[in-house]
């Protein structure tokens, strides 16, 4: 991990996510073998952070660019990292043919249920009844569908061998969620094939909400839509 | 020499594969030759045809509107191409599937059961090859021998098993033909 | 190796593999089809990757990827497919990634048709992602120039890291013609080694590949260290054929498979004594305009023959500054030019 001051906001979790991969990859020492890929969203400069080879993809490419990578150099150790917009948005055709390929890949996928960058629009993850930008009402599921439960989703496919959903709203849960996203990398390093952590993660600044009652939104209504659990782990 | 050829019929009697051998022997014979398939939603049903220029000099356009050379092996080839062709051009119609007669004067009209000659050799599928023999009879495009040399070419290796049975065809057709 | 007969598209794959390419993703779009199936086929015997991926989209994504670990990286589709790709192409332009791009174009706008066209020139020449980059463009005219052409295609990408595009036609795509490809194994180039790909920061420091440059002026840097590229390739790499451009009094343009239909018509009307020459444009991007220049000295006038509705036609004027009369004369929605039309066109501006 770089000496760098964050850009992120104060309560943001991707700080978490980021420090958690970093010190995963100092612990298996793969970071010589490492190809990050940053997704469009607030964590588009990841690479600010990550003190190893990253790249940036077009909105929602990020498992297509993995696949290019991982396979002309599947010596490689290839991530992707993708927010909720990013994935599963614009991104849903990308993420799910890759998956069903069953990509030796592995993706960390942060679910904070809002459009950061942009300034907090509508996820795909946002929750019903929860005010963004353009749901000033409140999301409304005759209106704006349904939150889209990725991990269920994912797990349904053939290609996926591993999909866990953590979060991050408490110490017990960080500890959780590094486990997960450890395993996540450990499977592509022993070539099980395509490996899935979602993390949710608290966005303080657009749920118009402090930092703990951020954290607390999170462990108490968000899990309630996303429940935390392996959902398949065929390795 | 330029020759502009159309072969056609439905989908499975080898028109491509006819256009390819005679192409191939052409293209060992030094002329210049394209190739060209109707393509796309086209083929899929109806008649699928393909389009052949053999030429001394560099060719233009490989699409062929009015052929010198025409070959039908179905009743709806038959109908949509007898008349394009050129005055005093050469249709090969295949009189076994086509109970129709080609109605054209000015043209030369070679009516050759290939099917049942096929048939007699004991693989319908080589009626095409029939029909180039017969070609060969009557325009000397390229030679017998090329025409069968090309057979390797075109053929995958794992059907050069076939090509006994695909030269006996072409002989028995160059012998209808230069009768 | 001896002649073989072979169709555009599978001329482009068998090229590609010569050239070192190793990596291909693609989606199925008529009337290029033959290229990703050549590919499925040939790839795995060379120990290189073909994916045949979930959309247009994908592919080029893909190819971003595999560019940037330093693998020669190639792409093909049809217009409506291009259009798709069009983000992609900007990133590559934006990350100075080589890559390789085919289309074989169809009849458009919209669904339009399969039929052989043109009709994508703009899209391009004038590069049709979002933002200030260009890609070049190569037209190649016959089966054998498709091979070559394929080959320069890569070595340009690398050379200059920037996307290629091969612009050909569904005539090219399909039509079959001899091919001989021993010659071509002997000018495989190599632009030494990669020193900007992703392969893991082992003794080095790490890189970023990326196009976000949020600083305040980097962006503007990058713009202009491109438009220096872009003005170098303008200087070194214009490439067309020139028929008769010393005495013509009228001069076609054409590229592609109008240039074949063009050729016959000069040399027949040349039989006749009419002072007739061609110019085929062989880099669409760089425009040839040097000679655009030189021969708007000679000629009385140019007449650009397309299979569109009259895009490039905009680029001849371009080129000499409007300082000859310059006509058009197209066919569009899959239709192609004959001989006698362009020969009707040329009875009118002819004296």
């Amino acid at each position: 991990m770089k000496d760098a001051v964050t850009h992120y906001c104060a309560g943001c979790g991707h700080g978490i996510v980021h420090r958690i991969i970093c010190e995963i990859v100092d612990e298996l020492d793969i970071r010589e073998r490492l190809i990050g890929i940053a997704p469009v969203g607030c964590a588009v400069i990841a690479y600010d952070y990550w003190n190893f080879d990253v790249t940036e993809a077009a909105h929602g490419r990020v498992p297509s660019v993995a696949t290019g990578i991982k396979r002309t150099r599947p010596d490689k150790i290839v991530f992707g990292y993708q927010g909720d917009g990013d994935l599963a948005a614009i991104g849903t055709a990308e993420i799910i043919h890759a998956a069903n390929r069953g990509e030796n890949i592995t993706i960390i996928f942060v679910n904070n249920a809002v459009y950061g960058m942009t300034g907090g629009q509508m996820a795909p993850t946002t929750m019903l009844k929860q005010k963004t930008a353009t749901t000033p009402l409140g999301r409304d599921q005759k209106i704006h569908g349904f939150p889209l439960r990725v991990c269920e989703l994912l797990s349904n496919l053939s290609g996926v061998m591993y999909a866990e959903r953590v979060a991050i709203n408490n110490p017990q849960n960080v500890l959780k969620a590094k486990r997960a996203i450890k395993k996540a990398f450990e499977n592509q390093i022993k070539n099980v094939g395509f490996s899935i952590v979602e993390v949710l993660s608290p966005c303080p600044t657009y749920l118009g909400l402090s930092p703990q009652e951020a954290v607390k939104w999170v462990g108490e209504e968000m899990t309630k839509e996303y429940p935390l659990k392996i959902f398949k782990d065929i390795t | 020499m330029k020759e502009e050829i159309i072969f056609a019929g439905f989908g499975g009697q080898g028109i491509m594969l006819m256009g390819k051998a005679i192409s191939y022997a052409a293209m060992s014979d030094g002329k210049h030759v394209t190739w060209m398939p109707s393509y796309g939603a086209e083929v899929r049903g109806g008649t699928a045809h393909s389009m052949v220029i053999i030429s001394d000099e560099i060719i233009a356009t490989p699409i062929v509107k009015e052929p010198g050379i025409c070959i039908v092996m179905n009743r709806p080839s038959l109908q949509k191409f007898e008349t394009r062709v050129k005055e005093n051009g050469l249709l090969i119609v295949n009189k076994s599937l086509i109970n129709i007669d080609a109605e054209r004067k000015d043209i030369d009209i070679l009516n050759i059961p290939a099917t049942s000659m096929a048939s007699e050799l004991g693989n319908l599928k080589v009626a095409n090859m029939v029909i180039l023999g017969a070609l060969l009879a009557r325009k000397k495009i390229a030679s017998l021998i090329t025409l069968i040399d090309a057979l390797k070419d075109i053929f995958p290796a794992s059907y050069h098993n076939m090509i006994p049975i695909n030269e006996k065809a072409i002989r028995k057709g160059y012998e209808y033909g230069s009768r | 190796m001896k002649k073989v007969l072979m169709c555009g598209n599978e001329a482009i794959a068998e090229a590609a593999i010569i050239a070192g390419c190793r990596f291909y993703a693609g989606y199925p779009i008529t009337p290029q089809n033959e290229l990703p199936s050549y590919m499925s086929k040939r790839m795995p015997e060379v120990g290189g990757v073909f994916i045949q991926s979930e959309s247009e989209i994908s592919a080029i994504n893909m190819v971003f990827g595999a560019s940037l670990t330093g693998v020669r990286a190639m792409t093909s589709s049809s217009s409506p497919g291009i259009s798709l790709k069009q983000e992609g192409i900007s990133y590559l332009a934006a990350c100075e990634l080589p890559a390789v791009i085919v289309n074989i174009m169809r009849g458009g706008p919209g669904l339009g048709n399969i039929g052989p066209s043109q009709s994508d020139y703009f899209q391009a020449v004038k590069s049709g992602g979002h933002g200030d980059y260009h890609q070049i463009v190569i037209a190649p005219a016959s089966v054998q120039e498709i091979a070559d052409l394929t080959m320069l295609s890569f070595d340009l990408a690398d050379k200059y890291r920037m996307p290629v595009m091969i612009l050909g036609d569904g005539i090219l795509g399909q039509m079959m013609a001899p091919v001989e490809f021993k010659s071509l194994k002997s000018k495989v180039k190599s632009f030494g080694k990669k020193d900007w790909i992703l392969d893991g920061c082992k003794g080095r420091k790490p890189r970023i590949i990326r196009s976000l440059l949020l600083a305040e002026g980097e962006l503007e840097r990058l713009n202009l260290k491109l438009q220096k590229k872009y003005n170098e390739i303008k200087d070194k790499e214009e490439r067309c054929e020139i028929l008769y451009g010393d005495d013509s009094k009228v001069m076609l343009v054409a590229y592609g498979t109008p240039s074949r239909i063009t050729r016959s018509v000069v040399e027949k009307l040349r039989k006749t004594g009419k002072k007739i020459g061609m110019l085929r444009p062989i880099s669409l991007w760089p425009f040839p305009e040097k000679e655009f220049k030189k021969l708007a000295k000679k000629v009385k006038a140019f007449l650009v023959i397309e299979m569109n509705c009259g895009q490039m036609v905009e680029d001849v004027k371009l080129a000499i500054d409007c300082s000859k009369p310059v006509y058009f004369y197209g066919r569009s929605g899959g239709q192609v030019p004959s001989e006698s039309e362009i020969i009707k066109e040329i009875e009118k501006i002819y004296e």
